[in-house]
């Protein structure tokens, strides 16, 4: 009678163990990336990156190359799960939110990574893009980032 | 071939404009993947195999744009646009188009 009631709470048990298992381990690798993120933030901060369309007054460009970096990044089980009770009361939703950030801001770290290996410390005409990656069920963004790296003499 | 998401390449000069070139691919990414993103799903984070399926993609899309650009006597493509669709669960269409030109040092 016991195995009974475990077996017929199976789905119940399994539910909360992802949900547990997502919200540790979810929580456990947003930390790390966040902290990833702001060494290298640091060390690459003599790349600059903008997002105006023309060559700064006083620098002189020679070369442009087309350079881009991307990540994609998904959402774990915990997160997906209240976005479900979120989608029905509304509100502000912050698991997303840092979701979101932590994708862009990687994928203008890599653009930057992507920039030096040329040789380039001055990438205009930044722009994002973040496409939702179909498939089954999951929550997943691609987020891009591209712009045109010069040769600065 | 120079390639630019400007609207002018510094230091040179545009002589022609031969019109948009573009370049696509659709792509789709296996089982195994597919299965081992659903384990990432748990747990969050990166999907490492998805973000190398689309910079390949990306390439490639980059990469017939060009060819295309060249083979009418392009010798730059700026002005360059990314774009990413959805075609059905699993698989999808990246863009890449820009507008041929022919330039030379300023």
């Amino acid at each position: 009678m016991n195995t009974g009631f475990w077996l017929e709470t199976l789905n119940l048990w399994i539910l909360l163990a992802l949900l547990v298992l997502g919200y540790g381990v979810g929580r456990l690798l947003e930390r790390r990336h966040y902290q990833s993120i702001r060494a290298r933030e640091q060390a690459l901060r003599h790349v600059l990156a903008l997002n105006t369309r023309y060559v700064p007054e006083g620098v002189v460009a020679t070369g442009a190359q087309l350079v881009s970096g991307g990540v994609v990044i998904s959402s774990d089980y915990f997160k997906t799960f209240v976005a479900g009770f979120r989608a029905f009361f509304g509100g502000r939703f912050r698991g997303y939110e840092t979701l979101l950030e932590r994708a862009r801001r990687e994928a203008l770290l890599r653009l930057k990574e992507a920039a030096q290996a040329q040789g380039s410390t001055l990438v205009i005409g930044v722009r994002f893009e973040s496409t939702t990656i179909a498939g089954s069920s999951t929550h997943s963004v691609e987020v891009l980032a591209f712009g045109t790296a010069l040769k600065t003499a | 071939m120079l390639v630019s998401n400007l609207e002018t390449a510094p230091g040179h000069r545009i002589t022609a404009h031969l019109g948009i070139v573009q370049g696509s691919t659709v792509r789709a990414k296996h089982a195994g993947k597919d299965i081992l993103a659903g384990f990432k799903n748990i747990v969050g984070g990166e999907l490492k195999a998805y973000t190398e399926l689309m910079q390949e993609a990306r390439a490639e899309a980059v990469e017939r744009m060009t060819a295309e650009a060249k083979a009418i006597g392009a010798n730059a493509v700026l002005n360059v646009r990314f774009v990413t669709t959805s075609i059905t669960a699993g698989a999808a269409e990246i863009l890449a188009y820009g507008s041929a030109v022919t330039i030379e040092p300023a």
